[in-house]
């Protein structure tokens, strides 16, 4: 039997059906869901707290909805307050389409570089130093537009007879832009990447130079993950805060004039929270319902972009 | 047209190498090369009814030799069958012809290749333009994530084509035996087809920009048994206007479409296993399987190699 060549099965050598096996399985399940419950709870009691507390500032403050929504006076040191969410959101409206203005070209030219022109060592170097950006604390972006990005915009533009004040929107844009770059850059490169190799040999033999294949193949076939990228990086435009507060300020009001100063709502919560406002007084509760409308728009955006990703994400081989 | 001993040097992706400077350069040259000097100047051949023409054309991956000294010259208007065993080189020598390679990184390549006289592999060589010029097809459907009717057009339109774009279309998908099961859907996603549906549009692309050679890597190897005999029947009627060079592992189809077989056979396999295409023999169809003169090619086609 031994020099036979074929193997023989051994049922001695195994042993049977093991119940610390079992065990395992169902204890590894149980804490996987306790790690998941404690994130949904959590979500869910912040909201509690924003709702509850947004609830408590109309009753107390006495401020209707039309006013909430409609008017643009923040007083709270009147006889009567006064609250109008329209300055807030259009500073945030501000940053967050001047960030994109110089966040989206630049981080999608630099991922459509990275991945169909640069040779694979130059890619390997710089796209870990684009991420680079990413790991900057946001409160150094903001006192680099204070202390470099606005004295060189009033150095050039005095002469003009542009007056820039010292905190104004076009900084706040041109730092939150530069900090998101990495975002859209690192993302979209990973998309563009990921295009089949067969895509782009078909577009190369029907005689396409490489700028038609990059733009016209490869970029319409990985379009929702670079939408995806772009969604992902305005809500984190939208949510910044630090290097708003530094570079832009926090005078609510609506001006189209760029050099004048904004403020976003982060600003605004900033602001109240290092101000004097007593606990549950209508300022103070003013906080949670400028909180509640950040969390609904950042929620929008997060829904837009998986709907997306869902939508194109079938239009792809 | 001065032919330059190096192939599929593109400056945008690949080094180019001169063969003198290669460090392996030594290994073809070592041969009994009947060109001597590869570096010497090969005037193109000329024998009328040959459209692609190659010289002692060798291939390298890096510094692995892919392919050995391969000349052979596609006679126009004809079907050429690509037959060997895997790892012989079928596709690599076909990608010489459209300069594929030169998308790969580290290929390259020594010897020479002709296009209707023109040198392939000369740096003066546009492979854009030669790449419109020789269409292929590819062993995978590989439709655009776009409609059919864009399908069709794109590379029509990329390459400045100025005529009634929808009569291009249908004339195209009508040469490609497509039109009548997708005239009604133009607006649909060429993905949403099935595979043998989607292997005609791709054919129905590659002629939308009107070439004159057709490259068909294994072009059913995807593909069911009836889907096949319809891309077979489909290289027939094409061969009328069109030179057709196919790589296929299926002696069956070779003998059915091809008038002329060339057989690659991998050399003497190296000690960590990387083989070298040569070429064992180029004869018309019908006499390679019938009475083939190389034995290996015999041992090949009788099931005994591969």
């Amino acid at each position: 039997m031994t020099n036979k060549t074929e193997p023989e099965t051994n049922r001695s050598a195994w042993s049977g059906p093991s119940r610390l096996r079992s065990a395992q399985g169902a204890v590894t399940a149980l804490v996987l869901f306790g790690c998941a419950l404690i994130t949904i709870v959590t979500t869910f009691l912040i909201l509690g707290v924003l709702g509850g507390e947004t609830i408590s500032f109309f009753r107390v403050s006495k401020i209707g909805l039309i006013e909430f929504f409609s008017g643009t006076e923040i007083d709270f040191k009147s006889a009567r307050p006064r609250f109008g969410l329209p300055p807030l959101i259009w500073g945030t409206f501000v940053i967050a389409v001047g960030a994109s203005l110089v966040a989206l070209p630049i981080g999608l030219l630099s991922a459509i570089f990275l991945s169909e022109y640069a040779p694979e060592r130059l890619r390997r170097v710089l796209k870990p130093t684009l991420e680079l950006l990413a790991g900057i604390p946001t409160i150094v972006y903001g006192y680099l537009a204070l202390t470099v990005i606005t004295p060189w915009l009033q150095s050039v533009l005095a002469p003009l007879g542009i007056r820039v004040e010292q905190f104004n929107a076009f900084s706040g844009c041109v730092v939150v832009g530069i900090m998101i770059v990495p975002l859209v850059s690192s993302l979209s490169e990973d998309v563009l990447s990921a295009a089949p190799r067969s895509l782009r040999e078909a577009g190369y033999a029907l005689g396409a130079t490489k700028f038609e294949v990059a733009t016209r193949i490869v970029l319409p076939a990985s379009f929702s993950g670079v939408a995806a990228s772009f969604i992902l990086a305005i809500s984190r435009a939208i949510g910044e805060t630090m290097a708003v507060v530094l570079a832009a300020g926090s005078l609510a009001q609506i001006k189209l004039n760029p050099f004048t100063s904004i403020e976003t709502m982060t600003a605004y919560i900033v602001a109240v929270t290092n101000g004097e406002a007593s606990y549950g007084s209508p300022e103070y509760l003013s906080l949670f319902a400028v909180g509640i409308t950040l969390f609904f728009m950042t929620l929008c955006l997060n829904m837009l972009s998986g709907a997306v990703i869902r939508r194109y994400r079938e239009a792809t081989p | 047209m001065i032919p330059k001993p190096t192939v599929g040097g593109d400056a945008e992706t690949t080094p180019r190498t001169q063969a003198q400077s290669s460090p392996t350069g030594d290994v073809a040259s070592s041969k009994t090369s009947p060109a001597g000097d590869p570096a010497e100047s090969i005037a193109p051949p000329r024998s009328t009814d040959a459209v692609l023409e190659t010289h002692n054309l060798s291939v390298y991956y890096t510094n692995l030799l892919a392919l050995r000294e391969i000349t052979i010259a596609i006679p126009r208007n004809r079907i050429t069958a690509l037959i060997g065993p895997s790892g012989c080189g079928k596709s690599t020598l076909l990608r010489c012809f459209n300069r594929m390679n030169d998308l790969i990184p580290g290929a390259r390549s020594e010897g020479h290749l002709w296009f209707e006289g023109v040198d392939i592999a000369a740096s003066s060589t546009d492979p854009v333009t030669l790449r419109r010029r020789i269409g292929m097809v590819f062993q995978r459907p590989n439709p655009f994530p776009k409609t059919i009717y864009q399908n069709v057009a794109w590379g029509a339109r990329i390459n400045g084509y100025q005529g009634d774009m929808d009569e291009l279309v249908e004339r195209s998908l009508r040469r490609a035996a497509l039109w009548d099961e997708v005239k009604g859907k133009l607006r649909k996603s060429g993905l949403e087809l099935s595979g043998g549906q989607q292997q005609r549009l791709c054919i129905a692309r590659t002629l939308a920009v009107e070439p004159e050679v057709i490259l068909m890597d294994e072009p059913c190897s995807a593909l069911d048994p009836v889907s096949t005999a319809r891309v077979e029947d489909l290289m027939d009627d094409l061969k009328d206007e069109y030179t057709i060079v196919i790589v296929t592992h299926n002696m069956q189809q070779a003998r059915r479409v091809s008038d002329m077989t060339a057989c690659l056979m991998p050399d003497e396999a190296s000690a960590d296993g990387h083989r070298t295409g040569v070429l064992a023999e180029f004869s018309p169809t019908d006499r390679l399987f019938t009475n083939p003169k190389d034995p290996r090619t015999e041992a090949y086609i009788t099931g005994r190699i591969g």
